[in-house]
């Protein structure tokens, strides 16, 4: 399996205050990495610099294999200022295609087609003209998954996708992630959610204390200590 | 009837409307992101900082327009660097900066041509201001505003909805959040000698808002509120006219009761 992120020593600082300190992962291509970690672990800082939206203050992330850095399709945590958003979710969905634009302004026959297909694939075609504040909890991740679908280059990078959901919305996710990640995508995703995640994974990466507790095949990671937290 | 043809009749109020008819678009477009990013102070902001600016444009004897828009375009950089910081509050911040320009600009004209009906103007808007100069200026920027916040529509929607993402996905969020300042901006300092620096903020800030509550999709909130923001102003004209009301509380009138109309129908939506 070949390397598509290669994290090496990365730390990263607020004011001068660690949050990350020399962390190394890998990320192959078609991988599914899980990380787990505590709220305040450093998590979501590990998630900003992987995209890019806080520079490391040491190491390095390195994209390979024809990945660029803006290549990530991200999800994140939906938040209280977009439910109420004005917005269709053709609307939503398109704009993740806004890194394959170039200096052009207006979308093309090419990311309206992608759009489409990723809804399509999320079974949300039958919502595109619905009001994006009018959905249910499961239905705005899925508007939002194929955002990030449209952005992603071979990598999706999910931020607690569960955490909102009811534990039949939850499984049915899951089944959706794991069907992406068999047609080609590599996926990292956060999670709280231990067991089922572990179920899915192919790799674990655990933080505690700002610094990799654990980084190993979720197989050794069932074996090892941690696994009762 | 008569009242629009008598109206359209004196050449001010006609360079009035034109001018008002641009700006109210211009206004109307950028308000729905303004209000959508919570950035609705910095409008506010910025006609407080305006009114500063054309006091020292009377006082230097300069051209208002010339004073006005560099002085302006600065402060949005200020506010958004202000609003953005999340150390000093922003809207305190921005309290601060709208009422000391606001000082800072009566104390200029108390000292130098003393308050007058000129100021008095400044504050609550006048009918009589535009001059053809200043509305062929008014229709160069105004398209500006409009072909640039057309350009970057996609942009502009994208950053609004979710700023993070778009900066993950390599779009220059900051640059646009300035475009974003830069061309409201533009926006407050051509309206505000019609509809006065104390007014000119609801002409962002309401036909959003009564948009809002009807429409639920991004590009309709949009359509709509440019839709209202023309047909309240052109109401507001008349209304000024023929009750011989200033034109800036005028139009904010009538904006309040469009607001009203579109909050009850939309309320009557949700339940059906």
């Amino acid at each position: 399996m070949t390397d598509i992120i290669k994290v090496k020593n990365l730390s990263v600082s607020y004011e001068g205050k660690k949050v990350i300190e020399n962390i190394s992962f890998n990320v192959e291509e078609n991988d599914f990495l899980v990380i787990f970690g505590e709220n305040g672990s450093g998590k979501s800082s590990l998630i900003k610099a992987m995209l890019s939206l806080k520079e490391p203050s040491g190491g390095e992330i390195e994209f390979s294999g024809g990945l660029s850095p803006h290549e990530i399709g991200y999800l994140p945590q939906t938040s209280l200022a977009q439910r109420g958003f004005p917005a269709s979710v053709r609307e939503v969905v398109i704009s993740g295609c806004l890194n394959k634009m170039g200096k052009r302004a207006f979308y093309g026959k090419k990311e309206k087609a992608l759009a489409e297909e990723k809804m399509e694939l999320l079974d949300i075609q039958n919502l595109k003209n619905e009001s994006f504040q009018n959905l249910s909890g499961g239905q705005m991740q899925r508007v939002l998954l194929a955002r990030a679908l449209c952005s992603a280059g071979r990598v999706l990078l999910l931020d607690e996708p569960t955490s909102g959901l009811d534990p039949s919305k939850t499984a049915d996710f899951y089944e959706l992630i794991c069907r992406i990640n068999a047609q080609g995508t590599a996926v990292i995703m956060v999670s709280h959610d231990v067991h089922s995640s572990l179920s899915v994974a192919k790799h674990v990466l655990h933080i505690g204390n700002h610094s990799a507790l654990f980084y190993g095949t979720a197989h050794d990671y069932e074996l090892s200590s941690l696994i009762e937290d | 009837m008569d009242t629009i043809i008598s109206l359209f009749s004196y050449g001010f109020i006609l360079r009035a409307i034109i001018v008002g008819i641009m700006v109210s678009l211009c206004a109307s477009v950028l308000g729905v992101n303004l209000v959508l990013k919570r950035y609705s102070m910095i409008g506010d902001g910025l006609s407080h900082v305006s009114f500063g600016a054309l006091a020292l444009a009377a006082a230097l004897n300069a051209a208002p327009l010339a004073v006005s828009v560099p002085i302006v375009v600065i402060a949005a950089f200020f506010l958004l660097r202000i609003t953005e910081n999340s150390k000093l509050s922003g809207d305190a911040m921005i309290a601060v900066f709208a009422s000391s320009s606001l000082a800072f600009g009566i104390i200029i004209t108390s000292l130098t041509t003393g308050i007058n009906a000129d100021i008095c103007n400044y504050m609550f808007g006048s009918i009589l201001a535009m001059s053809t100069t200043d509305v062929f200026i008014s229709i160069i920027l105004s398209l500006i505003v409009l072909i640039m916040y057309l350009i970057f529509y996609n942009r502009i929607f994208a950053i609004t909805f979710d700023e993070n993402f778009s900066r993950a996905t390599g779009v220059k969020v900051d640059i646009y959040n300035m475009l974003i300042a830069v061309l409201t901006a533009l926006t407050i300092v051509l309206g505000m000698r019609i509809m006065g620096s104390l007014l000119i903020s609801s002409l962002i800030i309401f036909p959003a808002l009564s948009a809002m509550r009807v429409c639920k999709l991004f590009k309709s909130v949009i359509i709509t509120s440019a839709i209202i923001s023309i047909v309240c102003f052109f109401f507001g004209i008349i209304f000024s006219y023929t009750l011989e009301i200033p034109v800036g509380a005028s139009v904010v009138c009538v904006n309040l009761c469009t607001f009203i109309i579109f909050f009850i129908v939309g309320k009557i939506k949700e339940k059906n």
